[in-house]
């Protein structure tokens, strides 16, 4: 997915003299095709997000379309100001791509693992929030990125992620995207999660003691959020449940959950949200190692269901 | 600097950024007469349908090209701009006025490495070298010192002046860039707060004081007379 943005990148800056490349002193070659073919609108800087945000910014301001890549941790977290103020508050086009959004960085611990950023962005007049679940997701994306007025920050995971995108459906920001329709059960997703729902489901068919169909609804837009098309959903079903990969506060699922609670005129629901649970993790090894340990899995996800179901 | 009032996004005009944003007061009066702004939006400084806050905003003043108020974000943003020109083929020059305190801030140390990496000598940086900010004296809150010497090792050409030396700020900004070796230019204005006015000049009760009757706004404009 990492690989397909970048390139995505590339090609619409040599479609488009408006569009700029900047990152934080990244790994050796990164970029180095736009290096070659773009010199001048390319941009390898220091370890320093927030001058990098600022200078975007001044950029954007001057009519350009600045791409800014480095890891998701360090763009969120240490340039957050600059995010609000330099971009948000003049609301111009700067596109923040951040490397190995949630628990990609699982071996290098907490401070590489970015699992509040949908949060702290969320809550931001005027940025838009993407996280796309798969590098034909982020094909259909980027060029969709080009002429959004304000700014985006764009999650990205891990890599060579599984392909579980609709070839058919087209990307439209700040649109929820019905990947399964089903019925009674609506799960929400957004990034690397899709495929984990993709998976729960397949379970939760087989199992013919229970006999369920859940719909399941992708958001790879987290801000604007799909209001009316997750409305839509949450109408025809009983049970909810959110998964991401995210701490369960801030993110998708208190999205979902902000909107129902204010869905005063519906029946109760009940409602699941799994993601991150609200602390540093104390783990290491790979990022399935952690969404397993987190239980942002099939499995779990069907067993929750279950749950709910069965307290019916 | 080359602008025009009647059309403030000449894409040719010099840019000016602000950084220490709360010197807004300076900037307006300067909008005002140079036919950016009105008399009557002087009038409302801070008024709740007025242009004109306590910090300078982009979206709504002509003139103003950023939007400041929390300290060491400009010198960046104008970072951007002077690139922009460069990408371009423009002739704008770039201006950054940062107060002595906002040199406190490691955004504006990210920005001065960065702007004598790409040798941005379309790029001026002036500081307000007041040596106070909100709690005492800079040398004792936050030592500067040497501060030219370090903007010379971050590969910036530095002059100093009498900030209130109107002949030497006109001299010195007429001879841009101070280097013929591609480097970015800082212009150290050494400056006293309230200066003219009996009572307020160099005193800290000043910094964020806004307690002024009538009266002793008359008695102020009187001191200044």
């Amino acid at each position: 997915m990492r690989k397909k943005c970048l390139e995505m990148i590339y090609n619409l800056a040599l479609q488009d003299p408006r569009i700029v490349f900047l990152g934080s002193d990244l790994g050796a070659g990164t970029m180095s095709e736009f290096r070659n073919d773009m010199p001048d609108r390319f941009f390898m800087e220091g370890i320093c997000e927030a001058n990098l945000i600022g200078m975007a910014a001044g950029m954007a301001m001057e009519g350009k379309i600045p791409y800014v890549n480095t890891i998701a941790p360090f763009l969120t977290r240490r340039a957050y100001e600059q995010i609000i103020l330099d971009l948000c508050l003049h609301n111009i086009p700067v596109r923040l791509v951040g490397n190995g959004g949630g628990l990609v960085y699982a071996p290098l611990g907490p401070t590489h693992q970015v699992i509040e950023d949908f949060a702290a962005l969320r809550s931001i007049p005027n940025m838009c929030i993407l996280s796309p679940s798969d590098a034909r997701e982020m094909e259909k994306m980027m060029p969709e990125t080009v002429n959004w007025p304000g700014p985006i920050y764009i999650r990205l995971a891990k890599g060579y992620d599984p392909i579980v995108t609709p070839l058919n459906l087209p990307f439209v920001i700040g649109k929820a995207v019905p990947v399964k329709i089903g019925k009674d059960i609506l799960i929400t997703t957004t990034g690397i999660t899709l495929n984990i729902a993709l998976e729960a489901e397949k379970l939760l068919k087989n199992d013919k003691n229970h006999n369920l169909t859940p719909t399941i609804l992708h958001l790879p837009t987290i801000k604007p959020f799909d209001k009316d098309t997750v409305s839509k959903f949450i109408k025809d079903a009983t049970i909810i449940v959110s998964v991401e990969e995210h701490s369960i506060t801030g993110g998708l699922g208190s999205a979902v959950a902000e909107l129902l609670a204010e869905k005063n005129d519906l029946k109760p629901r009940k409602f699941k949200r799994i993601g991150i649970p609200d602390k540093f993790s104390d783990r290491y090894g790979s990022q399935n190692d952690l969404l397993k340990y987190f239980g942002i899995t099939p499995e779990n996800v069907e067993k929750i269901i279950l749950k709910l179901w069965e307290s019916e | 600097m080359q602008y025009r009032s009647n059309e403030p996004n000449w894409d040719d005009r010099d840019r000016f950024i602000l950084s220490k944003g709360h010197g807004c007061l300076a900037l307006y009066v300067m909008l005002e007469e140079k036919g950016f702004i009105s008399p009557k939006d002087l009038k409302k400084f801070c008024a709740f349908d007025g242009i004109l806050g306590g910090h300078p905003e982009r979206s709504k003043i002509p003139g103003v090209e950023a939007s400041t108020g929390s300290l060491g974000h400009g010198l960046s943003i104008g970072i951007g701009m002077a690139l922009r020109a460069r990408m371009d083929q423009k002739g704008y020059r770039v201006f950054v006025v940062a107060g002595d305190g906002e040199c406190n801030e490691g955004s504006i140390w990210e920005a001065a490495l960065c702007a004598s990496k790409h040798r941005l000598d379309n790029l001026t940086l002036i500081i307000d070298y007041n040596h106070m900010q909100s709690y005492g004296l800079t040398e004792q809150i936050f030592p500067l010192e040497p501060l030219s010497e370090k903007l010379k090792a971050f590969n910036f050409s530095v002059k100093e002046i009498d900030g209130h030396d109107v002949n030497a700020l006109k001299e010195k900004l007429s001879s841009l860039p101070f280097s013929l070796h591609k480097k970015p230019s800082a212009l150290i204005c050494h400056t006293v707060k309230g200066k003219g006015i009996s009572g307020v000049e160099h005193n800290l009760k000043w910094h964020h004081s806004n307690k002024v009757d009538s009266e002793l706004a008359q008695k102020l404009i009187q001191g200044i007379l």
